[in-house]
């Protein structure tokens, strides 16, 4: 696929370290990419890949660099503006968009940026940024503010924006977190093109079946130190989240039956307008149901409606065996239901508080005292039980939940949700960006829990999660549960045909 | 159509509310709709608006601004004060000394704000008694009459006499007025450097991110506030024909809410030139009405205040929201 010589680097790094406070994010890291390259770069998360990015475009100052070297030429102090004027573009991780402006304003924001005063011509602005989109194969209202699209499409307008100007380089900082199937697919087409027509394409994504499918090489680094460099080509998943987590972690079928299990949950002919229609499921005590289908196909509407935050249109719900029609996502969480939403950023949880706060948030009524005010102790026993009962990693209990990794923040989440002891647990795309070895994690103690004979619905667009972690697999399409599988007498290829066909 | 109601949600049920308390006023009080009164609300207006555009600036870039209107006192004493000592002084150099003068304290607050990282509330309440403070102490308080000549002239940019001998007239405030909200407009919507303004305003690692110079774009915005202070000194030294140091102090909560109530965010990121003009003449118009139907003075700042937190409470209710409930359920 390289049109380009192996010889010929868009970047070279070289022993590059960079340390906040005490936390050492890189550690004499090289790193190499070839022109026209799709180069993978993987690690755990908090492993240092994002602030490698942020080196390499100026965004931090290495402490210590030998050497960063952009297309054959050394550069000394590197700007956000020099690296883009090299031809250098980021796809950031948290999107670094700005919500109050319109799509147009967003996806051609890099060229406003600067000193010298120019006028902003609305109209060019818009036409240029609508062929980007029609690149991409989008249509989207370009008038349209940007806090008022959904996180697929603030990321369809963060792709756009990194292709709007011909780098030579772009770094894709885990660009496919929330995108559904069919522009993830297109994405990842656009990358194929872009590195046919020469543009070296650094990809991050914690997705590893779509790592090995797009990238050349890969990169892999642990703890802000470098594993090595390894061709994609023969090279596993097992065998990659070895290399980047240090153990092998391995993935077996572990559905069970339970016919002898009291149903916590049951839906009838439930239906939404628009959303889904004649949804009817079981789940029983200590099971974990698998539901699958495209993003899209009305799966997190549906966990919306058994939550209560919106009211289903016909049908009906039972929860241990009577009549549960909740209105509101209190009377839910009230009778036993607890929802790890999908969109951890901004939903699950208050990225500037702390740790421990966040981890006691639903449960604050019982840690009152009788005067009415929080028990500190209680709250302090509570987190610490969470915190060992999971395996959280942390500094201490005061930090602000953003100073943690993704994977660690999420079982954070799940602490807060545990914590109200539910009897129904519903996770909805629980491992968006966590990492291998975080996922293995979550799901060990998603499995504890099933074993405890707490019942679990698992939503995820990810064939394998599914397969290897739910006792049956609903798969639902177009609002409707299609069919039934057991993962003891399907494949993940079968699996997968049967979805994306 | 639907576009433009979502872009300027604000704006038009402003515009909305005001076209009817304005007919509603024509209405009632008789003398509302005549142009010597319209061309007084104007003239009463002008300071306020050479502020609130200044202020939006800051807005937008995500600050906020306690200080102005004592700046604009501290402005218009040292002006005196330079200008009697060079011999008086023309309007040229009036505008540049005022203009400079208004920059210079406004970048004061930006070196504050970004240099020691204080957050812009704080550092503009501490420059707002600072000011205030050295203001009093060195004029001890008193007026100043002895002006240049051209500074108090009355300069009218229009003029018209009706049937009853009523002059109706425009002070060269107003002039000066609409070009502040002009170059406003063109700064904010038609510059890169406006654009890079609501960016920083809007996420600021963002924009850093983007290679923003968030100190110069720090600077940009209150030096424009510090220049539209003094740009509004001079043309209330211009009105009130003299200098009294204690004057203008308290206006800038009034200006600030006239403001917000336009649509600009406090958090930065969103505003508008015309969502600010409507706002202040929102609160200008009602003042203006309540003082013709002859409503105790004592009543407006509480009636002002009511009308203002209604309006702002229910700003946040979109107008596109409600249109786009209407259609699915239709
Ligand atoms: N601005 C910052 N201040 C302090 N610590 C930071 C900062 N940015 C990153 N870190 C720390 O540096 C380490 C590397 O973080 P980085 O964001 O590069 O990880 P990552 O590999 O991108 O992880 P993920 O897969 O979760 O995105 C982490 O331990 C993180 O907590
Ligand atoms: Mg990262």
């Amino acid at each position: 696929m390289t049109t380009a010589p192996a010889d010929q680097f868009a970047l070279r790094l070289h022993k590059v370290s960079k340390a906040f406070g005490g936390v050492q994010a890189l550690n004499q890291v090289d790193f190499e990419v070839r022109a026209g390259e799709v180069h993978c770069l993987a690690g755990e998360n908090g492993c240092g890949k994002s602030t490698l990015i942020k080196v390499v475009t100026g965004v931090h100052q290495p402490e210590k660099a030998e050497l960063i070297e952009l297309f054959g030429e050394a550069v000394g102090q590197i700007s956000p503006v020099l690296a883009r004027q090299l031809g250098v573009s980021v796809i950031w991780q948290d999107l670094a968009l700005f919500p109050h402006m319109t799509v147009a304003e967003n996806i051609a924001f890099d060229d406003m940026v600067g000193l010298r005063p120019r006028s902003v011509k609305y109209r060019e602005m818009i036409t240029r940024s609508g062929d980007v989109l029609a690149r991409l194969g989008v249509q989207m209202d370009l008038s349209a503010p940007l806090n008022d699209l959904p996180i697929a499409q603030r990321q369809v307008v963060a792709i756009a924006r990194a292709l709007m100007n011909d780098a030579k380089l772009i770094f894709m900082d885990e660009p496919t977190a929330s995108l559904t199937q069919s522009e993830t697919d297109r994405l990842l087409d656009i990358v194929r093109k872009l590195s046919a027509d020469g543009v070296a394409i650094v990809f991050v994504s914690h997705r590893l079946a779509e790592v090995l499918d797009i990238a050349e090489r890969v990169t892999v680094v642990r703890d802000g130190n470098l594993v090595g460099v390894y061709p994609t080509e023969g090279m596993t998943q097992a065998r990659l989240g070895e290399l980047m987590t240090g153990h092998l972690i391995e993935n077996a079928v572990v559905a069970r039956d339970l016919p002898d299990a009291p149903v916590v949950f049951e839906a009838e002919g439930l239906a939404r307008h628009g959303e889904f229609s004649d949804v009817s499921l079981k789940i029983r005590a200590g099971e974990v149901l698998g539901l699958t289908g495209l993003i899209g196909a009305g799966r997190t509407e549906l966990a919306h409606v058994m939550m209560g935050m919106r009211s289903a249109d016909s049908g009906h719900m039972l929860l241990n065996g009577a009549a549960y029609a909740p209105s509101h996502i209190r009377s839910a969480i009230k009778q036993g239901m607890a929802y790890v939403s999908e969109d951890r950023l901004s939903l699950g949880l208050l990225q500037k508080q702390s740790i421990a706060d966040n981890t006691v948030i639903s449960v604050l009524h019982k840690l009152t005292t009788a005067t009415g005010l929080i028990s500190y102790t209680r709250k302090a026993d509570l987190v610490r039980h969470w915190i060992r009962e999971l395996g959280v990693k942390i500094g201490a209990p005061e930090d602000a939940i953003s100073t943690l990794s993704g994977g660690n923040q999420q079982k954070v989440v799940l602490a807060k949700w545990l914590a109200t002891e539910p009897k129904l647990l519903i996770l909805d795309s629980p491992t968006v960006g966590v990492d291998v070895g975080a996922r293995a994690g979550i799901f060990r103690i998603v499995r504890a829990l099933a074993d405890e004979g707490l019942a679990i619905l698992l939503i995820s667009d990810e064939v394998t999660e599914v397969m290897f972690h739910s006792d049956r697999i609903l798969h639902m399409a177009d609002g409707r549960i299609v069919q039934e599988y057991d993962p003891r007498t399907i494949t993940v290829p079968q699996l997968e045909e049967r979805i994306y066909a | 159509m639907r576009n433009i109601l979502r872009s300027y949600t604000i704006e038009t049920r402003l515009a909305v509310v005001l076209a009817l308390i304005c007919i509603a006023l024509s209405v009632t009080a008789p003398q509302f709709a005549t142009l010597p009164n319209l061309s007084s609300l104007m003239n009463q207006s002008a300071v306020n608006l050479i502020w609130a555009v200044g202020l939006l600036v800051v807005l937008i870039a995500g600050g906020i601004d306690i200080s102005f209107a004592v700046a604009s006192s501290v402005v218009q004493y040292l002006a005196a004060k330079l200008l009697m000592s060079v011999g008086g002084g023309n309007w040229v150099l009036g505008f540049l000394f005022c203009g400079s003068l208004g920059i210079l304290l406004g970048l004061l607050n930006a070196w504050l704000i970004h240099g020691f990282r204080i957050i812009s509330i704080v550092v503009t309440i501490a420059t707002f008694n600072a000011f205030f403070g050295l203001l009093m102490f060195f004029s001890g308080g008193r007026n100043i009459y002895n002006l240049p000549d051209w500074w108090t002239a009355r300069i009218f940019i229009f003029e018209h006499q009706n049937d009853q001998g009523v002059w109706s007239e425009l002070n060269l405030s107003v002039g000066v007025m609409v070009v502040c909200v002009i170059a406003t407009w063109v700064l904010i919507r038609r510059t890169n450097i406006g654009r890079q303004l609501y960016a920083f305003g809007d996420n600021p690692e963002g924009a850093r991110r983007a290679g923003v110079n968030i100190a110069v774009m720090q600077g940009v915005a209150f030096g424009w506030m510090g220049l539209m202070a003094g740009i509004a000194g001079l043309m209330q030294v211009n009105i009130f024909q003299e200098v009294v140091p204690n004057a203008l102090y308290g206006r800038e909560l009034d200006v600030l809410a006239a403001v917000v109530l336009g649509g600009a965010r406090l958090g930065g990121g969103k505003g508008t030139i015309l969502g600010c003009v409507l706002g202040v003449m929102f609160v200008a118009v009602t003042q203006n009405g309540l003082n013709l139907l002859g409503v105790s003075p004592f009543a407006f700042q509480m009636i002002i205040g009511a009308v203002i937190l209604v309006a702002i409470s229910t700003s946040n209710m979109d107008l596109s929201q409600i249109m786009r409930r209407k259609e699915a359920r239709s």
